[in-house]
């Protein structure tokens, strides 16, 4: 079983990272993006747990360390 | 009075923060690592600069559950004053012993400068031995100093007048992009500064400024 954990910016929060990656692409010549926001993409692999209590861990890991509830909002898929 | 200077994997700022403690009246610095989990003896703690675990997730994220951090906690409710220094300050925040929370500067660049500010609050024991309307010069050198707060939060450190310091225009201004040009703030109750810029690389005069004692002055004659 494995996690697959998408952090992002809150809307409203300034990602200057994005905003250079995004004008970069522009000056290159590649037209049509409006905003590009960069994020945290983290992967957890679990040993031998029921996809509940790996939600239950995940979502903890989330709130207590990977995602600042500040800033960030997060979400997660489980996979076999 | 004794003070206590944290050391995390990482930090680099402790023997600046040390030599400038050392140098002052009736003061004894001591190194705490971060391992330790008691600092009720201590009068004074810095948290100082540096890189704590490589910045790895966010800058300051995972010092938090460093052991220390339980007693840095439970002394703050006692009242003992706690200054945090850059990555010190971005620890605090991550510890929600200070709001909001530092991101990435504008220009997404590592900023190392010397930069200039103004303080907005001289009524308390970081401030008090600031000349009013002294701009005072320190150097800056962060990534994630771009200081981030919700409207309602604003209006809370306006409120209870939390701002300590904001950048200002002889040094060049806001070098991060940060909210209201905030460099430094108090928590509520005043007994927790947080700042970006670094008074203890402004400690002597040979360092090209020594503003930044004004602030340890501030505190260490006020516990003293």
């Amino acid at each position: 079983m494995k996690a697959k954990i998408y952090i992002s910016y809150k809307e409203g929060i300034l990602d200057p990272q994005g905003k250079t990656v995004g004008s970069a692409l522009d000056s290159m010549g590649i037209d049509g993006i409006k905003d590009l926001r960069i994020g945290k993409y983290i992967e957890i692999s679990f040993g031998d747990i029921s996809r509940e209590q790996a939600e239950v861990v995940t979502d903890e890991s989330c709130r207590k360390l990977l995602a600042n509830p500040n800033t960030e909002t997060y979400h997660f898929k489980l996979e076999e | 009075m004794k003070v206590a200077i944290l050391v995390f994997p990482g930090s680099n700022c402790d023997h600046d923060s040390y030599k400038v403690i050392e140098g002052m009246k009736n003061t004894k610095p001591e190194f705490v690592w971060h391992r330790e989990n008691d600092l009720s003896k201590y009068d004074l703690i810095i948290v100082p600069g540096g890189f704590s675990y490589g910045d790895y997730l966010r800058a300051g994220a995972i010092a938090k559950f460093s052991p220390i951090m339980e007693a840095v906690i439970s002394e703050s409710k006692k009242g003992k004053k706690i200054i945090g220094i850059c990555n010190g300050f971005q620890i605090l925040i991550e510890s929600d012993l200070l709001p909001g929370a530092l991101i990435n500067n504008n220009g997404v660049k590592f900023k190392s400068k010397v930069i200039s500010l103004s303080t907005k609050n001289y009524n308390t024991a970081f401030t008090n031995k600031i000349p009013k309307d002294k701009e005072i010069f320190m150097p800056i050198a962060h990534r994630q100093g771009n200081y981030t707060a919700s409207d309602n939060l604003i209006k809370e450190l306006q409120d209870n007048e939390q701002i300590a310091f904001t950048y200002s225009k002889s040094g060049g201004g806001n070098p991060n992009g940060s909210c209201l040009n905030i460099a430094g703030i108090f928590n509520k109750q005043k007994n927790i500064l947080g700042m970006m810029p670094h008074p203890e690389r402004a400690s002597d005069s040979i360092l090209g400024s020594d503003d930044g004692l004004l602030i340890f002055k501030s505190i260490v004659e006020g516990i003293a």
